[in-house]
Parts: C-alpha cells; sequence; structure tokens
C-alpha cells in the first residue's frame, strides 16, 4: 500500500472489474448495504410491491433514502408528480457527486457515453469507497474498476433486498416488526452521525416534525414542502448562526 | 383505477422512480466540472433532501406498514428514543443505536402482548 500508487501496471479491463468486485465485497460499506437494503425489502413486502419490482427499483433507482421514498409513498397511494418530485428532490445530491467522482476517470481518449455506467453506480457507498481508492487504480482501469464495485455493491444491495422481502413475509410479528423497523433507527442514527454540520441535523429535526404535520393536514405536495421547508429553514439558520457567531459579542 | 394499475407496474418505476433521479447524474456526466462539496448550494441541495428523508422516516414510524402497525405508537416512539439515547451513550456508535432500538421494539413489542 505504501508503494508509490501510479506505478501499479495497467492490467486488462476484466481482470480490473472483478478486482472492483472483490473492493466492494471486503468493504464495511458491504454490511451497511445489507442491512439496509433488508429493510426496505421489508418494506416493499408490506406495501405490496412484488419482489422483481422490488430488485429491478434497487437496478435502477441506486439510492436507498430514494427508494425508501418510491415504497412508502407509491405503497400509500400518493400521486404520481408527488412521487416524482420528491425523488428528484432527494436526489439532487447525486449531481455533485458525479461531477467529483468523474475528474478522476477520465483519460483523453474518454468518451462520454463510457461514463454514463459509473456515473448510474454512483450511490453513497460506491462513491466513498471509489474516492478512497482509486488513486490506486492505474487510470486506463479506473472505469472498469468503478463499473465492478457498483456492480459488487448492487449485487449485495439486490441480494439483501430480497432476502428481506421473502423473511418479511414469513416471519411472526415481533420480528417482522424488527425488520420494519430497521430503515427509520438506521436512517435516523446514520443522519445523526454523518452530519458534520450543523445544518443537517437541524434539517433532519425539522422535517422529521414538519413531514408529518404537513400530512396530517392534508397538503397537496407534503412531502416536496417537508424537503423545501424544512431545508431551507435549516440552511437559513445555520447560516444566520454561523454568522452571528462571527462577530463579537 | 388507474392509480392501483400504474402502483405495480415498472412503467411507474421508470417513470416516477428511475428518471427523476437518473437526470441528475446523466447532468453530472453532461456537466462535466467538478463542484464543491462544501458550497453553498450544495450545502442547500443536501438540507432539503435531509429534510425530505427526514419526513419520509417520520412517517413511516407514524403511520407505519403492515406488520410494524400491530405495535402500539408509544413502543415505536420509545424505541426511536432509546436507539437515539444509546448511540449517544456508545460514544455515537450508529451499530449500538440501531442494535438497542430494534431491541427496545421487540420487547416493546412482546410485553404489549402484540
Amino acid at each position: 500500500m505504501s508503494t508509490p500508487l501510479q506505478s501499479n501496471p495497467p492490467q486488462p479491463a476484466t481482470r480490473a472489474f472483478l478486482s472492483g468486485i472483490m473492493a466492494a465485497w471486503t468493504s464495511v460499506f458491504a454490511l451497511v448495504l445489507a442491512g439496509s437494503y433488508v429493510g426496505i425489502g421489508a418494506l416493499a413486502h408490506e406495501f405490496g410491491f412484488s419482489v422483481g419490482w422490488m430488485v429491478a427499483s434497487t437496478l435502477l433507482v441506486w439510492a436507498a433514502p430514494a427508494q425508501v421514498i418510491l415504497v412508502s409513498t407509491l405503497g400509500a397511494g400518493a400521486a404520481l408528480i408527488e412521487v416524482a418530485l420528491a425523488i428528484t428532490l432527494s436526489a439532487v445530491r447525486l449531481l455533485p457527486m458525479v461531477m467529483a467522482l468523474l475528474p478522476l476517470l477520465r483519460t483523453e481518449r474518454t468518451r462520454q457515453r463510457e461514463l454514463i455506467l459509473p456515473a448510474h453506480f454512483t450511490a453513497i457507498s460506491m462513491w466513498v469507497e471509489s474516492l478512497r481508492l482509486l488513486p490506486q487504480v492505474p487510470r486506463e482501469n479506473r472505469i472498469a474498476w468503478c463499473n465492478g464495485i457498483g456492480a459488487g455493491f448492487m449485487g449485495v444491495a439486490c441480494a439483501a433486498s430480497a432476502a428481506g422481502y421473502y423473511l418479511a413475509g414469513g416471519l411472526p410479528l415481533p420480528l417482522a416488526a424488527m425488520l420494519l423497523f430497521l430503515t427509520p433507527m438506521s436512517f435516523l442514527v446514520s443522519v445523526v452521525r454523518n452530519s458534520r454540520l450543523v445544518v443537517d441535523r437541524l434539517a433532519f429535526g425539522l422535517g422529521f416534525v414538519v413531514g408529518p404535520l404537513l400530512t396530517w393536514g392534508k397538503v397537496d405536495l407534503a412531502l416536496m414542502w417537508t424537503g423545501l421547508i424544512g431545508g431551507s429553514a435549516a440552511y437559513a439558520a445555520s447560516r444566520l448562526y454561523s454568522a452571528r457567531k462571527r462577530r463579537p459579542p | 383505477m388507474s392509480t392501483s394499475l400504474a402502483l405495480h407496474s415498472y412503467l411507474g418505476l421508470v417513470l416516477v422512480g428511475f428518471l427523476p433521479s437518473e437526470i441528475w447524474r446523466w447532468l453530472g456526466v453532461l456537466l462535466g466540472r467538478s463542484l464543491d462539496e462544501d458550497s453553498e448550494i450544495v450545502l442547500w441541495v443536501r438540507a432539503v433532501a435531509t429534510a425530505l428523508v427526514a419526513g419520509v422516516i417520520a412517517r413511516i414510524v407514524l403511520f407505519p406498514p403492515g406488520g410494524l402497525a400491530g405495535v402500539p405508537l408509544e413502543i415505536r416512539l420509545g424505541a426511536i428514543g432509546c436507539g437515539l439515547a444509546a448511540f449517544f451513550l456508545l460514544r455515537r456508535s450508529p451499530f449500538g443505536g440501531l442494535i438497542v432500538g430494534e431491541a427496545a421494539l421487540v420487547i416493546g413489542a412482546i410485553a404489549a402482548g402484540r
């Protein structure tokens, strides 16, 4: 690991792809993904989706928060436009992630369409591990390697979501409830842990309160407003707070 | 019944799940330049996404689906509180928080006799 990283010779693309898969399966994120997708698979079962639909949503959407929104809103019979707006708002953050990843993948000969697949595989797990490990991968192999780590993580997630789906259908109540509780509990602790900044915690707290209030009030597009109101208020409050802190008392 | 048809259809998945999220990945490929992860716009976008997800999480706890609805509300909220408290007491361990929250839910559900 301490040898100069650029000296690794390029490998055939298949080898790079396979070593990407291995990087996924040996990453701690594989475990985290498995846990959260067991929970999402269980939710999909309770909301009446088929297991094929659940796995397809993992392949196509590939973002755990968006999938939780998709399953719980579509399953509760929300209007399609409300679901689409909520999904797109939750997924804007993929844009800066893709933009930060691609410069690591490009060579002078890279064509735009080769980047579509790594961009599709971009999700928090793949992104964090790629930014960490890519410097050790020869530049010519990076796209294949990224497709490998993305496919590796996605495979874990598909298997876990199918497992959660069938477990939710077969387990007695306290245990099935436990599976369904995985999503809210794990999202809560991971957001509290990952929020380096006050704004993130504030946004979570506000969303947690505003979301149910708007739902109770039967407001149209409740989720979209939860995001815009809770998020903007948190952002404004943290700006105000940091501006006041900079001023001498 | 068009809603319930769309509910299970793969077309619905593509239209309201895949396209609204994938568009941002495609834009990332098209724009191509790097954006500062700590820039103001990214902070705001992240805050909006976080609040939205928090709203969904709260709805799952308060208006839960299927099996979770069999567990009384006080126990669901109590388990969230226990998990969060354990997270802070166990030196901010997400795994510890998750385990304690889950254990509280199961013990509460059994004690409530459901």
